[in-house]
């Protein structure tokens, strides 16, 4: 019979401790606990990226990463990626590029997206793609996604320097 | 789907590791990235009654060289390799591995003990002649890849062992390649195919062949290597020796790829990665 462990969630610059069971799922931690539905759950099997978070600055599927994992570790969720109001360069490409149709696979997307960023902030257009392949879009196709990455880089790096994610 | 109920710990040191782990019994398991075991376990075909986390536990990070030797820590995510292109073969499998978040969790150790013929890191153990260091409550011992991988999922790290190292010699004379299919990016490979090749001028002085997915191992292809050993090398000497490549394999059908296409595949994949590692393309 498994005990609760305690848990401190360091989730877009605010603590949270919670006593959780082992098996809690980052995910269900977020959404159902800490009510930040902006995750979302597409496959469960570790494939569709919709639950695409940044853990310690790196995009991981946090259906497939315990709660307790992730205890003490910055993470940045599709609701930190901007300030309150505002909207991060990618979220603001998406909404210009008409990258979204229903909308499901895009927090994931764009967690995906500004890692990929992060770590080459000039990708090519086949950089992008491959940088996107843990992620799946079922309506809006990938072309739109795409395009709005690369238009993302093509803002001048000062704009992305003026949203750091909100992180402790 | 959410995970049966198991007891966790997270010790902060390989000796405590160690104990928990073989206090807990059969049913206690390592836990390293968790993109093997979690999914296993939220199918609920892994039911492990209590789970060792290894993330605290510190020196089991990291790419490092000494002299002619890589050391790799257990706990190194396949990012990691992939962005240490130094590593030749050893990145350019790993940048093959799934997708980036995967590759952010998933570790070499993980791979490596969990002896999946279809991952793409054992097979390139066995043609860089690695070895890993488990250390369990009897002390510390040294694996060859060779003998790491027993059977389907089965390897010979001990219920109460850690991997805790991966050991490779440095590869700068070779020439590498590495040719993997899949459906989609994302999936594991129907078959893939490691190379390995030293050339002195045109001829082939050494090189090694390592098949994923052929078998419930990874393979070396020794045929080809005979066949290519001491030859010149060219499209065809290479696409000959490539012919040999599903020699002495029985792979099983599975949901992609009947034994048949199989054959074919490590055939084809064979000729394309000598190549590759020939530098002829
Ligand atoms: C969607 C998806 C796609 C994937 N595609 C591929 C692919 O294309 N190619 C590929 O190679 N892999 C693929 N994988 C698997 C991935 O690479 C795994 O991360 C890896 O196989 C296991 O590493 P881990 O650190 O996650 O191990 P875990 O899941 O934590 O552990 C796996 C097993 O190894 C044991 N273990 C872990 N660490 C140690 C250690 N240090 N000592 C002893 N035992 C240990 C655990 O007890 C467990 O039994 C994929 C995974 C997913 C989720
Ligand atoms: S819900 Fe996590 S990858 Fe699909
Ligand atoms: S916008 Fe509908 S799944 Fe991508």
């Amino acid at each position: 019979m498994s005990t609760t462990v305690a848990v401190r969630l360091n989730v877009n610059g605010a603590v949270h401790e919670l006593e959780v069971e082992p098996r809690l799922l980052l995910v269900h931690a977020l959404r159902d606990h800490l009510g930040l539905t902006g995750t979302h759950v597409g496959c469960d099997t570790s494939n569709c990226g919709a639950c695409t978070i940044h853990l310690d600055g790196k995009a991981v599927k946090s259906c497939t990463v315990l709660a307790v994992q992730a205890d003490g570790v910055p993470i940045t969720t599709i609701e930190g990626l901007a300030p309150e109001g505002g909207l991060h360069p990618v979220q603001e490409a998406f909404w210009n590029d008409h990258a979204l149709q229903c909308g499901f696979c895009t927090p994931g997307m764009i967690m995906a997206a500004t890692a990929l960023l992060t770590e080459n902030p000039n990708p090519t257009e086949q950089e992008v793609r491959h940088g996107l392949e843990g992620n799946l879009c079922r309506c809006t196709g990938y072309h739109n996604i795409v395009k709005a990455v690369l238009d993302a880089a093509n803002v001048k790096s000062a704009s992305l320097e003026q949203h750091p994610e909100v992180t402790a | 789907m959410i995970p049966a109920q198991f007891d966790y710990a997270a010790p902060e040191t390989l000796e405590d590791a160690i104990r928990v782990l073989s206090e807990g019994g059969p049913e206690a398991k390592l836990l390293a990235g968790g993109h093997s075991l979690l999914p296993l376990m939220k199918l609920r075909l892994a039911t492990p009654s209590l789970l060792v986390d290894l993330r605290k536990v510190p020196g089991l990070h990291g790419v490092h060289r000494d002299n002619g030797t890589w050391r790799i820590g257990a706990l190194t995510p396949h990012a990691e390799l992939e962005h240490t292109a130094e590593l030749g073969l050893v990145a350019r499998a790993a940048g093959t591995i799934a997708d980036p978040q995967v590759r952010n969790r998933g570790t070499i150790g993980g791979s490596l003990a969990h002896g999946d013929p279809a991952s793409d890191l054992p097979a390139v153990m066995l043609v860089t002649e690695a070895s890993v260091t488990l250390r369990g409550p009897d002390g510390q011992r040294t694996v060859a890849a060779t003998e790491l991988f027993r059977d389907y999922m089965e390897t010979a790290v001990g219920t109460a062992e850690v991997l805790t190292e991966v050991r490779l010699g440095a590869m700068d004379a070779w020439g590498f390649g590495y040719q993997k299919f899949n459906r989609r990016s994302e999936d594991w490979a129907m078959v893939a195919v490691s190379a390995l090749v030293k050339q002195t001028g045109d001829v082939c002085e050494d090189v090694r062949i390592g098949l994923t997915n052929m078998g419930s191992v990874p393979l070396r292809a020794h045929a080809v290597e005979e066949a290519l050993r001491g030859q010149a090398i060219s499209a065809e000497s290479i696409a000959q020796a490539a012919e040999h490549a599903d020699e002495g394999t029985d792979p099983p059908a599975d949901l992609n790829a009947s034994s048949e296409y199989k054959r074919h595949l490590a055939r084809v994949l064979c000729r394309r990665a000598l190549a590759e590692a020939a530098g002829l393309k």
